[in-house]
């Protein structure tokens, strides 16, 4: 094995460029690819929840329908309001496709790959900032949507540019804050060295985190706009939000973004708690790269491991893809006043407590001497487990506090809010003599004498 | 075949969310992996048509290939949309035939009392529904159309009793 390691090169100069270009083109077009394949997934997988079929007739099984949907949509007339602001309306879109495209840029989707000119992490550009990247890039996603609803001078594609905003404000700081228990233990922002922090702990972040992959999970779907929370697009509100006013190509660039985004969001959720490209049970993965000192830090790399930690991570995507999908055809929208109350009262608050609590424990078990990367009694990650029971309970807790309508009221809750209010209304109609009653003569009089 | 839709009563007062959802998306999830689909998939595949379904019209010709309509003038007498015209004539022998004979498809209403009124089992209406056509004036059928149509006529109308005694 130290031979093996000793003939490990970084890749340098030339063959650097040339192997990034190669990666980047290679990722952007399978990415590509997998969101025409999503929109249609999504197609099939609605209509085999509601018990139809689906597109079946481009192509085998409908398979060629996102080709003959995009080539629909660079045919259709595009249609700008007159009213619109030209610029902004057409940069809209690709403001909103663009950070959705790029964020993939800093996951890792599989195993350093060996090549004749040195080693390659299978990661289109490592950054050492990966994760603030990421967060700074998904913030901007929004700009797109609410500059479109801005521009397009239109009322209901503002309002659905301003909920876009107000959303994302409120479900970024739970973004944020249940990254941060990630931190602690990895004490890196990279993605490679996440995924390697939880190799070398023998369990996903997914256990020891729950709380914080709970509500990262939650603000994913509040950052990605798909229902739950859809409220930037409420059809039966809005016509269809921000992109009422847009068309053909335009259109379908939004659309893209929002599968784009989808795609991003379930790899970052497999990278950052599933173990990324990490198959588990299995040490010949576990590998991290170069470390400072220039010495390669793991399992050797081999092109064969490099397919089945691909396929690994893709399995895991595909996973929290399909429970996108799942959520969206299942669960119907929160009205506005259940958004604003769940990102504010329970999420924040929730993250907040989560993360003191965390450290707190990271603190302890660190103190006491527990090492994280040791398995006690040769199968025991005890680090992890006392960390997963500690955010079991607050993740039970959590649950409890959001369940049985205590901080979000239910439509049965309205009921009795509109039983008070019709009491109260007659009450007021009593006191002040309704106008049913026949009232006394002068009738002016008795307007300026009437007290509620 | 028919589905059954459940009305559900609304949650009165404090529900759980998270458990409504879980069950939901179990629902969802049961239907996603084995979906009871009932679609036609229409242009291949056909909906079997109901015994009293009424169509398009059709005539009946002799076997000599002229129509069996006698010109008596009853079924556009009948018809409650006055949609069928009716130019009779009368040739040497004094055997009476249509000289315009015209339905109008799109005022049709396919009571199916053309039928019913003919005395000689002439007009028929039929186990027909596909009629699109690119003009408005196409939807008037004149008499060769109607003797041209190829589709059987209405299950209502057994040819062996044709008098329906």
């Amino acid at each position: 094995m130290q031979a093996a390691t000793e003939g490990l090169r970084e890749l340098t100069g030339t063959s650097f460029l040339l192997i990034s270009a190669v990666k980047v083109i290679l990722v952007f077009t399978v990415v590509m690819v997998v969101v025409a394949m999503l929109t249609l997934l999504e197609r099939k997988v609605s209509a085999w929840m509601q018990d139809r079929l689906g597109p079946n007739r481009v192509g085998p099984g409908g398979l060629l329908q996102p080709a003959a949907d995009g080539l629909k949509n660079i045919l259709k007339e595009e249609t700008n309001p007159a009213e619109a602001h030209g610029v902004f309306f057409t940069l809209a879109p690709m403001l909103s496709i663009i950070p959705a495209l790029v964020t993939f840029a800093v996951i890792p989707f599989a195993s350093p790959l060996p090549t004749p000119w040195g080693v390659t992490g299978m990661i289109v550009a490592d950054l050492p900032v990966g994760i603030l990247f990421l967060l700074a890039f998904s913030s901007l996603g929004v700009y797109g949507i609410v500059i479109a609803g801005w521009a397009s001078f239109n009322k209901y594609a503002l309002l659905g540019g301003l909920r876009a905003g107000a959303q994302m404000i409120s479900y970024e700081i739970a973004l944020g804050l249940s990254l941060m228990s990630v931190f602690f233990v990895t004490g890196n922002v990279g993605l490679p060295e996440v995924v390697y922090a939880q190799q070398s702990m023998n369990l996903w972040f997914a256990l020891p985190f729950a709380v914080s992959f709970f509500f990262f999970w939650i603000s994913c779907f509040a950052e990605t706009n798909r229902l739950p929370f859809d409220l930037p697009e409420a059809e039966s509100e809005l016509v269809t939000g921000y992109h009422t006013e847009y068309s053909s190509m335009k259109f379908s660039m939004f659309f893209i973004a929002e599968y784009a985004h989808v795609l991003t969001v379930s790899a970052l959720m497999a990278t950052l708690f599933l173990g990324g490209w990490d198959i588990p049970g299995w040490g010949g993965d576990d590998m991290l790269g170069f470390g400072a000192d220039g010495r390669w830090i793991g399992a050797d790399p081999a092109w064969w491991k490099t397919i089945l930690t691909f396929g690994a991570f893709a399995l895991k995507t595909f996973f929290f893809i399909m429970v996108f999908m799942l959520v969206r055809w299942t669960v119907p929208r929160f009205r506005y006043d259940q958004v604003m109350d769940l990102g504010w009262k329970i999420m924040l608050p929730a993250a907040l407590a989560a993360v003191v609590i965390t450290a707190a424990t990271v603190l302890a078990l660190d103190s006491a001497g527990v090492e994280m990367t040791r398995l006690y009694w040769g199968f025991v990650p005890l680090y992890g487990l006392a960390l997963t029971a500690v955010n079991l309970v607050m993740l039970a807790i959590v649950l409890w506090v959001m369940d049985r309508g205590r901080t979000l009221a239910g439509t049965g809750a309205l009921d009795e809010k509109r039983a008070a209010a019709r009491a109260l209304a007659r009450r007021r109609a009593e006191l002040r003599q309704s106008p049913v009653r026949p009232r006394p003569a002068p009738a002016p009089a008795a307007h300026t004498q009437r007290v509620v | 075949m028919s589905i059954n839709v459940k009305v559900m009563k609304r949650p009165q007062g404090k529900s759980s969310y998270i458990r409504a959802s879980l069950k939901g998306m179990a629902l969802t999830f049961r239907h996603m992996v084995d979906p009871k689909t009932v679609t036609i998939q229409y242009p291949d595949q056909k909906k079997e048509l109901s015994p009293r379904w009424r169509g398009t019209h059709v005539m009946e010709t002799h076997d000599d290939g002229r129509p069996k309509c006698v010109a008596c003038g009853l079924c556009p007498t009948i018809c409650p949309a006055n949609c069928i015209k009716l130019v009779p004539g009368e040739d040497d022998q004094g055997n009476r035939y249509p000289i315009v004979y015209e339905i109008d498809e799109f005022r049709c209403i396919f009571c199916g009392m053309c039928q019913e009124v003919c005395p000689v089992e002439a007009i028929h209406v039929g186990q027909h529904y596909e009629n699109a056509e690119y003009t408005r004036a196409s939807f008037v059928y004149d008499l060769d159309r109607l003797m041209k149509q190829t589709h059987p006529s209405t299950l209502l109308w057994d040819p062996s009793d044709p008098a329906g005694e």
